[in-house]
């Protein structure tokens, strides 16, 4: 086997498993992985981009209420919050899906600071991911540039 | 999230592949089982779509209860009116919804002539027993925890066949355990402790707020290229 793609198969092998090591993905990635085939090949990148468009307009929606002067509409915050725990939970963003349950207490205890801070957080978290998941998807594209096939990964 | 068209964005092979835009689709095979599926969220929508297609169901997707309705023909009081029954196998939805909840949605559907007979199966990220019950006592088949996964849709298609149909669905729907509902007694895991991630600089509200589009602006247009999409916006790390 080619020397290249080898290394360059064991270097998105030891990705993936850092990736759920260290929390990002959880078993529900692993399930959407399962549904993707080569009658599907782009169904994780699709829904992944689906997901992290969804980031950027819930993330907006909520910050803009947390913005207002005056009263902050908190049940409104805490909507989006659920809608953003609900798409995080469906494609197994593990730590923004956390997040988001502690957001959704802070919302529900009205806690101003605790809800800006929460939010400035799955701002990141969300952001890191999505910079993670495009590395894995780079390593998939050299992998079968170099000619190789992009390995399953055994989680457990 | 209502969107345009009120069904989910795909690609337009796609779109008429799974029956949407139904004047332009070829008729349905009877043999082949129609799922529709009704979801606010449309990574969800997408997800179950895949799930049921991957079953070999025909898929019609829909972000709302209103739609759904609309979908059967159910959405006005002109109920005298006959029309060729449209073929719908199963029906199933998220309970979280703005406007019509499943809930009511799966009420409407249990009083109607036309699509009472047909299953219902409730989704929900909540594992509250006292809204599984109030589902189940209105007639609800099953009740799935999100995410759903493909072992949960394979098992609906054990209810699918045109012999269950036919069975006697009159009695109560209470059921007399709730021991095949056991994946649903899972405690939700305590939250990760917050990342230590410092490549992406943090954002102050007032970033936040001007960089995010606002609501009006459509943030979905049909997918293209995901993987090209993605690098075109994110910045990677350092």
């Amino acid at each position: 086997m080619d020397a290249h793609v080898a290394q360059l198969q064991m270097q998105y092998r030891n990705y993936i498993l850092s990736l759920y090591q260290q929390g990002f993905l959880d078993d529900q990635f692993t399930e959407l992985k399962s549904l993707q085939d080569d009658g599907s090949p782009d169904f994780v990148a699709e829904v992944l981009s689906l997901f992290f468009d969804d980031c950027v307009k819930l993330v907006g929606n909520m910050a803009r209420a947390l913005d207002q002067t005056g009263t902050v509409d908190f049940c409104q915050v805490g909507a989006n919050v659920h809608q953003l725990k609900g798409s995080s939970s469906s494609v197994g963003a593990k730590r923004v899906k956390g997040l988001c349950i502690n957001f959704k207490e802070l919302c529900e205890a009205k806690n101003y600071e605790g809800c800006v801070r929460c939010l400035q957080q799955v701002d990141i978290e969300y952001k890191t991911l999505k910079a993670k998941l495009q590395d894995m998807f780079n390593l998939e594209k050299q992998i079968v540039q170099a000619g190789g096939i992009v390995p399953q990964v055994d989680i457990n | 999230m209502p969107l345009d068209g009120g069904v989910s964005c795909l690609r337009r092979s796609e779109m008429i592949g799974i029956g949407i835009g139904e004047l332009e689709s070829p008729p349905l095979d009877s043999d082949q089982v129609h799922v529709l599926a009704v979801d606010d969220s449309l990574v969800d929508r997408i997800v179950i779509e895949r799930l049921l297609r991957i079953t070999s169901c025909k898929v019609t997707a829909v972000d709302s209860g209103w739609r759904a309705l609309e979908f059967l023909g159910l959405d006005d009081d002109k109920s005298s009116v006959e029309f060729d029954r449209l073929k719908v196998d199963l029906i199933i939805t998220d309970y979280c919804m703005p406007g019509m909840t499943g809930y009511e949605l799966l009420k409407k559907i249990k009083e109607s002539t036309s699509f009472r007979e047909v299953p219902v199966v409730i989704m929900s990220s909540e594992n509250v027993l006292t809204r599984i019950d109030r589902c189940l006592e209105e007639g609800a088949e099953d009740f799935l925890l999100k995410p759903v996964k493909l072992a949960d849709v394979k098992r609906l298609r054990t209810y699918l066949t045109r012999d269950v149909k036919v069975s006697d669905r009159n009695k109560p729907k209470v059921p007399e355990d709730l021991s095949r509902f056991s994946s649903l007694a899972m405690v939700t895991p305590p939250p990760p402790p917050p990342p230590s991630i410092t490549s992406v600089k943090s954002s102050s509200l007032e970033e936040i707020v001007s960089s995010s589009p606002p609501p009006s602006e459509s943030s979905i247009s049909p997918v293209d290229s995901p993987i090209r999409r993605m690098e075109m916006r994110s910045p990677g790390l350092d």
